[in-house]
């Protein structure tokens, strides 16, 4: 490896890292107090929104689009970000929020059932998600391993890496992703489960979160990451030396926004404002895929196509797919019983 | 202010003098504080953990440790602290040594580098690690994803706490009663094995302790490397938030306690290992 592309990776780690750092200080910001001074004064509403750290600067650009917009006039925000299920445990035991938006719903239906969101919050005309993705492959610039199929990624010799789907549960869409593809394809069960493990059996790391494992991605780890859509062509829009491959067959990631019972009147026209054409334009130039019809989509920079960044798969599979999260949860992720945990500590066992 | 009372008694010598278990106005309310402050700060808190994991009852316990995953990770956890203790007392010595006794062009530098994995915000310490001994590695060590990788992160992190614990003391030590033993006749290994090595056991017992402790506990640093695989690298932090994640505080109470219990019969072993040398030397 020549000493330009080692440089090259470590700035790209160094990109991350520093990226991840500005998540942790984001989301160890004292959240009452970080929209500046108190602003009872009719003047301007303070919103919290709470949220986890992948969509972080996209909905910074929708703050403030929405600012200069007659409901959102002088809003302003205190913000917290961090690992999805941690901000959602955060709310329920307290952290005062407005609009909370994570990465799994089973993150908002944790807040239902104590409570503080409404049960019609899944009723609306996108069933509660306001941002999309899609998971991928990242792969080495100019794919050397030649990897377009979930089937490339269990030859021999193919180094894999993903987020631990024990610790994160956003990581939990990558390896559903890969099980669904197998039934997609008219396998049985034992089918999906006999190509999980031999997908685990490539696994050489498991990093903690999303931005974990590309930070160890970038820094050399593995031939392909498994990830999100929007992180891929984040990554890329941050100078990380990357490819991506949308394989035929993947799984449709939904991230649900919803507001909260005592929220302020703002954060509804917040919420409505997120699911306008406009708005989701912006989240498209950030790489996520529109959640409504009639967007014009921007140049998206860092996709592969930038003029027509998001290509439909042959197959896209839903959640839905899996009988929901609170089943997939159970059935896939359970800490002792679940198939996938399973999988894991055998193939832990067997290398 | 029973409490007061009983500490009071407790620290007071046995021997010889006569004394009054009472405390003056002054130390009473230093102790007050400290009694305090100790609870809110740990006493509470731990408890609070011990009750969770109690709650679930002997069945909770058992069937939390029977999981083979983490079971695993908590033996990679306890025997790589332990190691990291050993290489740590004698490396850590040996670099207290060098600070103290000898001048050399660096010393200052070395004398103020050797806290930076203190003030390094661990997952930067883990950057940094996977950047120098992972797959990019740009002097061919590559330990990414492998057991070593996790010894390596706990020996970063828990670097400077021996030396820091002997250097003052070897600071302060005497040296007449080296050079007396040298003008008798005595080697200077055997100086240093009956001279200065019994006044320096209770700072390096305290250094390695602290050490034990902290590489239990370690997350950061170690996440990026070590790959977080099960049955193979995984520790027993990284299985705490799994449980956390799935929303099984119990058992992710279980593991902590375990821990807990293992790190006091470690600190415990530790102090008692340590008063036998001394008396011993």
């Amino acid at each position: 490896m020549s000493t330009k592309t080692r440089a090259g990776w470590l700035a790209g780690v160094l990109a991350i890292g520093s990226m991840a750092l500005t998540a942790c200080s984001a989301a160890s910001a004292d959240p009452s107090n970080t929209g500046g001074p108190d602003t009872a004064d009719g003047n301007g509403t303070q919103l919290s929104i709470v949220a986890f750290s992948v969509p972080q600067a996209a909905n910074q650009a929708v703050q403030a689009a929405f600012a200069k917009k007659g409901d959102g006039g002088g809003v302003t925000w205190s913000e917290s970000y961090g690992a999805s299920g941690d901000q959602s445990r955060a709310v329920e035991s307290g952290l005062e929020a407005d609009y909370v938006h994570f990465s799994l719903s089973s993150d908002v239906t944790r807040l239902v059932e104590d409570g503080l969101i409404d049960e019609s919050w899944d009723k609306g005309p996108t069933q509660g998600t306001v941002t999309r993705s899609v998971v991928v492959f990242a792969v080495r610039p100019g794919n050397p391993k030649h990897i377009e199929t979930w089937d490339d990624l269990v030859k021999d010799g193919v180094e894999i890496i993903t987020p631990n789907p024990g610790s994160s549960g956003s990581a939990r869409w990558n390896i559903l992703a890969g099980w669904g593809s197998v039934i997609a394809a008219g396998g049985s069960e034992e089918d999906a489960k006999a190509y999980t493990t031999k997908l685990f059996n490539n696994v050489v790391a498991l990093p903690g979160s999303g931005r974990d494992a590309t930070s160890a991605f970038l820094a050399g780890t593995g031939d392909v990451l498994l990830s999100y859509e929007n992180e891929a062509i984040a990554a890329r829009q941050n100078g990380a030396e990357l490819d991506y491959v949308v394989p035929d067959s993947t799984l449709r990631i939904d991230n649900p926004g919803a507001i909260l019972k005592d929220a302020d009147p703002k954060a509804q026209a917040f919420l409505d404002y997120v699911l306008s054409p406009e708005a989701q334009a912006i989240y498209a130039s950030f790489g996520f895929r529109p959640v409504v019809d009639g967007v014009t989509l921007p140049t998206v920079e860092g996709a592969n196509d930038p003029a027509n960044a998001f290509p439909t798969p042959s197959t896209l599979l839903t959640i839905d797919d899996f009988g929901g999260w609170s089943e997939a949860k159970k059935k896939f992720f359970d800490e002792d019983t679940g198939i996938i945990t399973q999988i894991q500590v055998e193939t832990g066992k067997s290398s | 202010m029973t409490a007061v009372q009983f500490d009071a008694k407790d620290a007071a010598p046995t021997g010889g003098r006569v004394l009054r278990h009472t405390l003056t106005r002054g130390a009473g309310i230093g102790l007050g504080v400290v009694v305090l402050w100790f609870s809110v700060l740990v006493l509470l808190p731990l408890a609070a953990v011990v009750a969770v994991a109690v709650n679930g009852g002997w069945d909770g316990f058992v069937d939390t440790l029977s999981n083979p995953q983490t079971a695993s990770a908590i033996e990679l956890t306890v025997f790589t602290s332990l190691a990291v203790a050993v290489l740590n007392v004698l490396i850590g010595t040996l670099i207290a040594w060098v600070l103290v006794r000898e001048r050399f062009p660096g010393s200052r530098l070395l004398e103020v580098v050797i806290d930076v994995p203190f003030a390094l915000p661990t997952i930067v310490a883990g950057l940094v690690l996977l950047a120098l001994y992972g797959p990019a590695s740009p002097i061919g060590v590559n330990v990414a994803n492998t057991r070593t990788a996790v010894f390596l992160a706990f020996a970063f992190v828990t670097l400077p706490f021996v030396v820091r614990s002997v250097q003052p003391v070897l600071e302060q030590l005497e040296r007449d009663a080296e050079q007396a033993a040298h003008s008798l006749g005595a080697s200077a290994a055997t100086t240093f094995r009956r001279i200065v090595l019994p006044a320096l056991i209770p700072a390096i017992a305290a250094g390695g302790a602290l050490s034990f402790a902290r590489g239990v506990s370690e997350y950061g640093s170690l996440v990026l490397l070590s790959g977080n695989l099960a049955m193979r690298t995984e520790v027993t932090s990284v299985r705490m938030l799994t449980y956390v994640e799935n929303g099984n505080l119990a058992s992710a109470s279980v593991v902590a306690t375990v821990l807990l219990a293992v790190a006091l019969v470690v600190l415990v072993a530790i102090d008692l290992l340590q008063r036998w040398l001394v008396r011993r030397g």
